[in-house]
């Protein structure tokens, strides 16, 4: 017998959902940075565990602290924040100054993504926005890098990283000098295209086997956790293959005209963090397209932008301003490509 | 053309693909409802006008006989579901909370319940078209896949406008439901007869019954019933959600899109549920109305879940217990899980267009938090319309429903809940359009 007294619930349809939750997707973003951590790790040593440590957390602080001021509930457990933090770490020199960092960590919270109303609101990438920020106050350092696979590295901090704040990092030219392995200087494929001419082999950029920031050397291993992400339907692959496609349709171009001024694709690809920016960094949800032909205009104007800037710049880390000059175009980009509707008429209907 | 078909199955692109549930109740044979003692009967059973009581107070009714009339063309009689006296012409509760006119009629539980034998047969093929229209509407035929549009209507094709083939709809994209898998299992003859009498209704050459790919039981049970002049065929289709909507299938079946705001009549198509013409075949050549149908009682806390024959108008209470519902709390749906409505009270009665009653427990999604957007292009990729539903429940957040109508198509949206379903931050975006769009109308009303 139904109970007269039965308790009857009352939603609207549909009845049933099935999507990972935001924090479920954002935490297996974390999972699939790990292994690009674990490497940096292998590659610098201690320095770039402290580095991912100082950024994460300061990222998550500021989040917390900016929830707490507001009085809302804190937003940390859906790990945005740990998110934009692996991701800032991994986007700078290994040996950057962890107070530096920790002021990065800030900036790409508070004025990333607080400041235009948290997860969901941000109109730029927060962690490129906090590098970008950090790019134009410490000069000096973010372009500083030191070899990868120094022999104490596990031990030793690199000089430059324990800097007391707003003193002057110590020097870590000499320091480069002795620990400084056949085939690797300090100075990144990009400097060393841009400044001397010198071309890196495309199969040790694909590998990792170069000087760069610290998550961002090795595109193999970048294009698994991507793929791991792409699997597991948490990461939209579009944004990716048309950063690639715009980049190598742009080198090539250059290429074509004349090859012994202009690097080649496979180098612009796997070379500056291109591969890691385009997997992780363009394809933030917030800050992209939703549209289909959207993403695709996003990501080939991202390639295209970063080739320039690379080529005709004077810096070589272009990718980060061709992202963020990209999530500024975002909202015009998606006016322009709204999908074509099932049964859409030739004309606009007459109103009535 | 269609490019998806090149790749082997007839489908759609985007949609979503929902557990289906349906193992519960697929294979049960249909059995029939016993009476309940007090049936409920509302007017307005169907989209269009509701039907005007012709019955008094008190008065004996027989099974069957006509107990409200249409009132003009867009409306269907109603004939009575049982045996009985009225008890009550009054308001009674509906799904929606309200209240609304309806016949209550208490049921005499000693007599025998037959429908009286018709005088006379009617042979379709004898019948002009305008007459076999008029007959549809007489037997108060409405849509019985949930729509509950007047048939007859649908079948008054403008003159203007030629149908070039009759799509039947057999696909039940919703989970949990199965009667139109069991209607098309134990009713081929009158489907097959229901379909001839709508191809001429319409003055089609042509019908195709499209069936998803998890019923391929249903296809070989109706094949070799087919005409050998491949007039009538038979196609499965992908089993994807929401391949059901008459415009899903439009395009899986023929690659033909229906155009945006528009019927299928102006790309010579006619489409109806195959529970229609089913019942259609069984009724029309005896003249008989619409009393009862197959209707689907499944989910939780359910001792006899399956399909059942029950008499229009039966409550919910009556059924539930019927089929052992043993529960304290849960949500009570007509219809199923996509699409369906929910009842507010178990005094609510099943009309002709309740395909199903579902009961479902606490779910786990429950109550969760509406987080913000974050643009993930899930809903773009479900959305079987190709909307932006992201955008389109931004500018609901922030209210500007003339610019959700004027320049994202809101209108193109049919509610079918692919948005909602994928959503990560659980935002109920299908329930930001309905509002919407009733805010709208209210608004074009305003200024005329």
């Amino acid at each position: 017998m139904a109970k007269s007294d039965l308790k009857i619930d009352i939603r609207t349809s549909p009845y049933i959902r099935k999507a990972p939750s935001v924090a479920q997707i954002m935490r297996n973003v974390v999972y699939a940075l790990l292994p690009l951590a674990a490497y940096s790790v292998y590659q610098f040593g201690i320095s770039a565990l402290a580095l991912l440590l100082v950024t994460t957390l300061s990222c998550m602080a500021t989040e917390h602290f900016f929830c707490w001021m507001s009085g809302k509930k804190s937003t940390i457990l859906d790990a945005s924040a740990a998110v934009s933090g692996l991701l800032l770490a991994m986007t700078l020199p290994p040996g950057f100054p962890l107070w530096m960092a920790a002021v990065a960590g800030f900036t790409a919270i508070a004025m990333g993504k607080t400041l235009f109303g948290g997860l969901g609101f941000n109109v730029f990438n927060p962690a490129l926005v906090g590098r970008a920020f950090i790019q134009a106050a410490f000069p000096v350092s973010i372009t500083t890098w030191t070899p990868a696979l120094a022999v104490d590295r596990f031990v030793e901090f690199i000089p430059s990283t324990l800097a007391l704040p707003f003193m002057k990092p110590a020097a870590t030219a000499e320091w480069t000098t002795q620990v400084a392995i056949d085939g690797f200087s300090g100075a990144t494929p990009l400097a060393l295209m841009k400044f001397q001419g010198i071309i890196t082999d495309s199969y040790d950029l694909f590998i990792g086997n170069v000087t760069g920031s610290a998550g961002e050397t090795s595109s193999l291993l970048i294009l698994l956790c991507g793929l791991y992400l792409i699997y597991k339907n948490m990461l939209d692959w579009r944004i990716p293959a048309a950063v690639i496609f715009g980049t190598v349709i742009s080198a090539e171009l250059f290429y074509f005209l004349d090859p012994s001024k202009y690097p080649s694709p496979a180098f612009m690809v796997f070379s500056g963090g291109l591969m890691f920016a385009a997997v992780f960094m363009a394809s933030d949800m917030v800050a992209s397209p939703v549209t289909p032909l959207g993403i695709f205009v996003f990501g080939v104007l991202v390639g295209f932008l970063t080739v320039i800037i690379r080529l005709f710049g004077g810096l070589t880390e272009a990718v980060m301003y061709a992202i963020l000059f990209g999530n500024a175009a975002t909202p015009i980009i998606e006016t322009y490509t709204q999908p074509r509707i099932y049964g859409a008429r030739k004309k606009a209907k007459e109103k009535s | 053309m269609n490019l998806f078909n090149l790749f082997g199955k007839k489908t759609f692109p985007h949609g979503i693909h929902p557990d289906e549930y349906k193992a519960e109740t697929n294979a049960k044979p249909t059995r029939r409802l016993p009476f309940a003692p007090e049936i409920i009967v509302p007017l307005a059973q169907n989209i269009g006008k509701s039907a005007k009581a012709i019955v008094f107070k008190g008065q004996h009714i027989t099974r069957g006989e006509v107990i409200a009339e249409a009132d003009g063309f867009m409306s269907v009689p109603i004939h009575a579901p049982v045996t009985g006296i009225v008890k009550e012409i009054d308001i009674a509760s509906n799904a929606k909370g309200g209240k609304e006119p309806a016949i209550i009629i208490t049921t005499s539980l000693n007599s025998g319940q037959q429908v009286p034998e018709p005088d006379n047969y009617y042979d379709y093929q004898q019948m002009s078209r305008e007459d076999l229209i008029k007959a549809v509407q007489n037997i108060g035929m409405v849509g019985l896949g949930g729509a509950a549009f007047p048939t007859h209507v649908k079948m008054n094709v403008p003159a203007d406008r030629t149908i070039h083939t009759v799509l039947i709809n057999g696909c039940e994209c919703e989970p949990f439901l199965t009667t139109d898998h069991r209607v098309m299992l134990e009713n081929i003859d009158n489907l097959l007869l229901g379909i001839r009498i709508a191809m001429k209704c319409v003055a089609a050459p042509k019908a195709i019954i499209g069936v998803e790919d998890n019923k391929l039981n249903v296809l070989e049970a109706i094949k070799p019933h087919l005409p050998n002049d491949g007039t009538i065929t038979i196609e499965a289709v992908e089993t994807k959600y929401p391949q059901g909507a008459e415009k899903m299938l439009a395009y899986s079946l023929l690659g033909i899109e229906i155009p945006s705001e528009g019927l299928p009549s102006e790309v010579g198509l006619a489409v109806f549920n195959v529970a229609t013409l089913a019942e259609i075949g069984a009724l029309l050549p005896k003249g008989q109305g619409l009393i009862e149908r197959v209707i689907t009682i499944t989910g939780d806390d359910l001792k006899k879940p399956g399909n059942y024959l029950a008499p229009i108008g039966t409550p919910l209470r009556y059924l539930l217990d019927y089929a052992g519902f043993q529960g304290a709390e849960a949500e009570l749906i007509l219809g199923g899980p996509m699409m369906g409505m929910p009842a507010r009270s178990l005094d609510v009665p099943i009309t002709k267009g309740t395909g199903a009653v579902l009961v479902l427990d606490k779910r786990a999604t429950k109550n969760d938090d509406i987080l913000p957007c974050i643009k993930c292009t899930q809903c773009l990729q479900a959305c079987p319309i190709n909307l932006n539903p992201s955008e389109l429940g931004l500018l609901a957040a922030k209210r500007q429903y003339d610019v959700m109508e004027e320049q994202y198509h809101l209108n193109d949206c049919f509610e079918c809940g692919c948005c909602s379903y994928v959503c990560p931050s659980n935002i109920p975006l299908v329930q930001y359009f309905r509002i919407a769009k009733v805010l709208n109308r209210e608004r074009h009303l305003q200024n005329g």
